[in-house]
């Protein structure tokens, strides 16, 4: 540890964390997704053998997962726009944050049902 | 507030507030002027303006991929039955408009752009020996370009009677 480091972060340095660990993790996703797409050039066949294992329970919840990463990264990248260009921004920074947290949580419940619902159904085995 | 015209022979300039305390604890962000602002004596920069360029591509190129990608998990993960829908055939169906592929292409460009360069922002943060961080953006910038010609291959090329 470097002496010194008195500065343990607010909200303004954690959504600075999540914003650069779901940049970096969508990035990843990205990579692979171009891949997995491109199966299109090979073969109907092969392409819907991948997306099929986009449609099992498990992936259901990474994709779930994915969603929660790339909403929390695009609102808050509005939030750091609003930061740099709006002259109150870094006096709102704090607020502009909850407010993003808060639209987070109400569009991640609404994606529980049409992202998750099929998987549970198949693990329900109904 | 023109900051070229200054002759002020302090280069500092004052904090925003009036006076009164512009920031506290709970709001530790005041806006504070530039450490050193160009005055007449400034000499000019010799160097580009590549990272103001890439700083604003980065908020510009957000702004778009906001719709773009939201537009994206709406269309694949929530309407119309959600991802149980895709298929080769739901493929087929959306690239026969030129306005997905304009979109879907856009939105390869733009995403892999974007993701790169903020990639290149962390590689410098945390990789610090040169040999590092030169072999890290080799691999960034190869995997990059490789990756948005193949998208952008597959888009334009795609075949719907491939069978
Ligand atoms: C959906 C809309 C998006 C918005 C509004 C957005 C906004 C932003 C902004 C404003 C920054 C600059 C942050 C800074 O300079 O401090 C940024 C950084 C970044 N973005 Fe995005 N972005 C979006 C989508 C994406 C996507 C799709 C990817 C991945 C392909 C991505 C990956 C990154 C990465 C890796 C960084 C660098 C993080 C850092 O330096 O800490 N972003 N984003």
């Amino acid at each position: 540890m470097p002496a010194g480091t008195l500065y343990r972060g607010r909200e303004g340095m954690w959504s600075w964390v999540a914003h650069r660990v779901t940049g970096v993790l969508i990035f990843f996703f990205l990579f692979v997704h171009v891949l997995d797409t491109a199966l299109v050039r090979v073969s109907p066949e092969a392409y819907d053998e991948v997306v099929a294992t986009y449609k099992t329970p498990i992936v259901a919840l990474l994709e779930y997962g994915l969603v929660a990463a790339i909403l929390f990264h695009a609102l808050n990248g509005l939030r750091v726009i609003a930061v740099d260009f709006w002259s109150k921004g870094p006096r709102y920074q704090k607020q502009m944050l909850w407010t993003v947290v808060g639209v987070w949580v109400v569009l991640m419940v609404g994606a529980l049902y049409p992202i998750l619902g099929h998987a549970v159904r198949e693990v329900l085995g109904s | 507030m023109s900051t070229t015209e200054k002759t002020a022979a302090s280069g500092i300039g004052p904090i925003e507030g009036d006076g009164e305390l512009a920031y506290s604890v709970d709001n530790p962000a005041p806006y504070i002027e530039a450490p050193r602002q160009r005055t007449k004596k400034t000499p000019k920069s010799t160097r580009g303006n590549f990272e103001m360029a890439a700083w604003l591509f980065m908020r510009l190129s957000g702004i778009v991929l906001v719709v773009l990608v939201i537009g994206h998990l709406l269309i694949q993960l929530v309407l119309d039955g959600g991802v149980s829908k895709i298929g080769f055939a739901f493929v087929a169906g959306r690239w026969a408009s030129p306005f997905w592929q304009t979109w879907d292409l856009a939105m390869l460009w733009l995403a892999m752009l974007h993701g790169a360069n903020g990639l290149r922002t962390v590689i410098n943060d945390y990789a610090e020996r040169p040999n590092t961080r030169l072999w890290l953006k080799g691999l960034l910038y190869t995997a990059t370009v490789f990756t948005i010609l193949l998208g952008t291959l597959v888009i334009f090329t795609f075949d719907p009677n491939i069978r």
